[in-house]
């Protein structure tokens, strides 16, 4: 193919003029261009991010009210009717509010702050620097999937304010009672909107992956080979590929439930008898809608923790100064887990009536990811084994992130297998798993990013004492929460349950669920602590005043301090070795910039 | 590619080697069209799902057999079958258009693309026809005992299986409105009265008319036939509407002359992947609905 091929149409026009003119910035901004409809991508990522924060606190604080229900059931917050009005009478949490928080809780957090707010912040922000790129492929498909986002998260903001409330069927969204309006207050308005703000998020979430793919497998720089990427950023492609297979499958899922809820067809109803009238719908399978949504449910896990893990790599690596442990072996376990990912998805759906021979089909498959998943938890470990460890808070973060990779893994062992599952499903058990194997783990990771690129992010530190602080009480904190709630799930503790004062056996959990409440509300108030420290950073961080304060060897590091739009003021540099070259010939770290030298030793 | 890094020319990218050795917005249209096949795919395998889960589904060349003009002629998936060729037909102009494309022959790419636009609008407008046509056309089904008139919904399928002459059909016929009865009459041929007399006439006359005919009364079919018929032929059409507007956009760019001072008129090619993969998405909605 000819060079043609290589230009790039929409930048090279007008980014490629510093690129030959070298260097300097002059194209006039506006504060609207450079702060608001910005394309470059950096802006976009610190967008992203700012968007998942807000998020982050809304679904945070959801939760912190129906923890209030479920620790101290017996009590009136009258605050709450202040707040809430309606939904809170007496200061007692109504069913359908407690339905609409659990609902959107799980929604917000799970696609608008880990996945949006981690891959979309750190995709964004990494991608082009760690690669060597001035930005993306296309900057106005980037912009797009950011404002994509931000329509799909007004939509869904919106929603919350309407008189019958936001959806409230589980963030699963399960037909018949999701399609059925007359099913629940939760089911009626809030629900289309529901749909129409995930859709909004899919078509965000497609022209991001898109972009992500195509800057990664083309824009590298010059000797930046695939297998010399820094694992930030293969783990940002796979999850990149992911998104871009698995969400359209959630779309077409979505668009049969909204044509169920408003043109009367029956994809997912069938011999329905509600309100004391026999709807007319037949033929439909209820079933089908799992099948679609946990086709990306599953993957979506995956969404979430591959980012996660993959900054976690680099974190670890830079900060115990020692390469990371296993490169290609990171790699291949990360092409595995994209593979079983796909795999795999039947075993939410082990009660549902499938097959119990298939259902052992899948528990075989769900059962290998613990290869691919353990492979990855030896290499961190011997990847901090006898490292010189600087104990940041990202550093301590990444390893949090371990420890409750371990933790939450090792619960997913019991819930594969289908037999188990019987026990377990719908119970508290399920919900301590996922918390802590893809909630709290992903946001460490998330954290792990936070503070170790703030300093590319702003040009500024965030506070250390902060960090520390942030880390140890959200780490205890964590395992105060959840480890409590595998014994209540074991214990056959039904999970969405809004007050279980009717078993008298679960009464023994009841001074245990109002520890639990409390630990959650700490580290809620110490999460807003973290996002003042972010805050106040942005302004008032100390200011960082070498190029490479970490002592890392990837690109982002070689840029100025407050790199512009386009990067690098001269050309891309070019590369000339893998990203993980720490303590190597007597030396701390060498940059992949650097040439290979006539007498270094091979790595 | 060693060499072309050293010289001075505008490159966005300045890698020393390409992995795959084509353009970015390629590798986005083809990862584009990956998650597209997915939508696609798991609309099928729903349709497949259900169908297969039913124990009777209606017969395509019972359901598929009018052609504009031709009345009540029975012409199995011949109307389709002009559909597909106008699509596939326009994949050849859209083929001649790139590869005029490549050939830097500014006159020919706006002559085929026109070509191909004219080939999508052609099938967006039979789709419109036929998707009228089953809505709109009147069936004679049995729905709880009485004879009703029904076109192809969302919600009411007429295609079940046929219903044999005995007491439970002539009974239906005594419970039917006597519109229906005369609609029947007039579309058998039982009688040379026009609607208006027949109507006009008792209603044990008519039925003693119909006694006679051969009937072709079914039962209600699968609801889920029209909710994915029109569910996934209507998000085909979305595409093929798009392919459209694509090409539309390419075309006024043609005439505008962008790819010549561009000096490469690769968005053709990208506009032309996107087309023939609505083309092949056809081939199997093709498949699913009209031939098994």
């Amino acid at each position: 193919m000819s060079d043609a091929l290589h230009i790039q149409p929409e930048v090279g026009t007008s980014h490629g003029a510093h690129h030959d003119e070298h260097h300097v910035h002059h194209h006039k901004e506006t504060f609207i261009t450079k702060y608001i409809f910005s394309q470059d991508h950096k802006t976009i990522g610190k967008q992203f991010l700012i968007t998942g924060i807000i998020w982050a606190i809304i679904g945070g604080l959801f939760s912190v009210l129906f923890r209030l229900q479920l620790g101290f059931p017996d009590q009136t917050f009258p605050i709450l009717e202040t707040f809430f009005g309606k939904w809170a009478e007496g200061g007692r949490i109504k069913p359908e509010f407690y339905y609409a928080l659990v609902t959107m809780h799980g929604t917000v957090l799970v696609f608008f702050v880990l996945t949006a707010g981690l891959s979309g912040t750190f995709a964004n922000l990494l991608i082009p620097l760690q690669v060597g790129a001035r930005d993306m492929a296309s900057p106005l498909m980037n912009m797009l999937s950011y404002w994509f986002f931000f329509m799909a998260s007004v939509v869904m903001i919106a929603s919350m304010f309407i008189q019958t409330g936001p959806a409230a069927g589980g963030w699963t969204v399960y037909p018949p009672l999701s399609a059925l309006g007359e099913a629940s207050i939760g089911s009626k308005a809030g629900m289309d909107m529901w749909i129409i703000a995930m859709a909004l998020f899919v078509v965000s979430q497609l022209l991001a992956g898109l972009n992500y793919v195509s800057t990664i497998l083309n824009m590298r720089t010059k000797g930046m080979s695939m297998t010399r990427l820094p694992l930030t950023v293969w783990a940002l492609f796979f999850t990149a590929v992911l998104g871009i297979l698995s969400f359209p499958v959630l779309l077409s899922g979505l668009i049969l439930l909204l044509f169920d809820r408003n043109l009367g067809t029956s994809f997912y109803l069938s011999d329905i008898y509600i309100g004391g009238q026999a709807l007319p719908n037949e033929g439909g399978s209820a079933i089908l809608f799992q099948h679609l949504f946990w086709f990306l449910g599953h993957p979506e896990v995956y969404i979430i923790l591959l980012p996660a893990m993959g900054m976690v790599s680099e974190v670890l690596s830079v900060n115990s100064r020692k390469p990371i442990f296993g490169y290609m072996a990171m790699l291949g376990s990360m092409f595995a887990i994209c593979i079983l990912a796909f795999l795999v998805w039947a075993h939410h759906m082990f009660v549902t009536g499938l097959n119990p021979f298939l259902g052992s089909v899948f528990v075989l498959l769900t059962l290998l990811i613990a290869v691919p998943s353990a492979i990855k938890v030896f290499n961190w470990l011997t990847t901090l084994w006898r490292g010189n460890i600087r104990f940041t808070p990202a550093a301590l973060f990444g390893i949090g992130f371990v420890s409750l990779f371990i933790s939450g893994g090792l619960t997913g062992i019991f819930l594969g297998n289908s037999t188990i599952d019987i026990h377990l499903h719908d119970t508290m058990f399920v919900v301590a798993h996922f918390h802590i194997v893809m909630g709290v783990a992903s946001f460490f990771g998330m954290f792990a990013g936070v503070y170790h690129w703030f300093p590319k992010m702003y040009g500024r530190y965030m506070n250390n004492t902060l960090g520390y602080i942030h880390f140890w009480v959200t780490m205890i904190g964590a395992y105060l929460i959840f480890w409590p709630i595998h014994y209540q799930g074991l214990a056959g503790m039904p999970r969405r349950y809004l007050d279980k004062s009717v078993w008298v056996n679960f009464s023994q959990f009841h001074e245990l669920d109002k520890m639990i409440t409390v630990v959650s509300i700490i580290v809620f108030a110490v999460q807003l602590m973290f996002v003042f420290n972010f805050f106040y950073s942005i302004f008032k961080g100390r200011k960082v005043t070498t190029q490479n304060p970490w002592g890392a060897t990837t690109l982002e590091w070689t840029t100025p301090i407050n790199p512009g739009h386009g990067n690098w003021t001269g050309e891309i540099p070019e590369v000339h070795r893998w990203a993980y070259d720490y303590g190597k010939d007597g030396r701390e770290f060498i940059p992949q910039t650097e040439p290979v030298g006539a007498n270094e030793s091979k790595h | 590619m060693a060499t072309t890094v050293s010289t001075h020319q505008t490159k966005w990218w300045s890698g020393g080697k390409s992995p795959f050795n084509v353009e970015y917005g390629k590798v986005m249209m083809w990862y584009f069209l990956m998650s597209d096949a997915f939508t696609f795919g798991a609309f099928l395998i729903s349709y497949g799902t259900i169908r297969f889960s039913q124990n009777f589904w209606p017969d395509p060349n019972v359901v598929f057999n009018a052609f504009p003009g031709a009345g009540h002629a029975n012409l199995p998936l011949a109307f389709v079958s002009v559909m597909t060729f106008i699509l596939i037909i326009s994949s050849v102009t859209m083929v001649l258009a790139v590869h005029a494309g490549h050939k830097g022959d500014k006159a020919s790419v706006a002559k085929w693309l026109a070509w191909t636009i004219v080939g999508g609008i052609a099938f967006l407008g039979c789709q419109a026809w036929e998707w009228h046509h089953l809505i709109t056309g009147e069936h004679a089904t049995l729905i709880d005992g009485q004879i009703q008139m029904v076109g192809q919904t969302t919600t009411i399928n007429p295609w079940g299986q046929l219903v044999a002459a005995g007491p439970e059909l002539t009974a239906a016929l005594n419970n039917s409105d006597q519109h229906v009865l005369a609609s029947l009459v007039h579309e058998h041929h039982a009688s040379q009265l026009g609607h208006a007399e027949l109507m006009k006439l008792p209603k044990q006359d008519l039925v003693n008319m119909l006694s006679n005919a051969e009937l072709h009364i079914r039962e209600k079919g699968p609801v889920a036939f029209g909710g994915y018929f029109y569910g996934i032929t209507g998000f085909h059409g979305f595409h093929v509407f798009s392919g459209v507007i694509i090409n539309i956009v390419m075309l006024i760019m043609t005439q505008k002359n962008v790819f010549e001072r561009r000096g490469h008129y690769l968005m053709i090619e990208k506009a032309g992947l996107y087309w023939h993969f609505v083309d092949l998405v056809w081939v199997f909605v093709f498949l699913c609905f009209y031939l098994i």
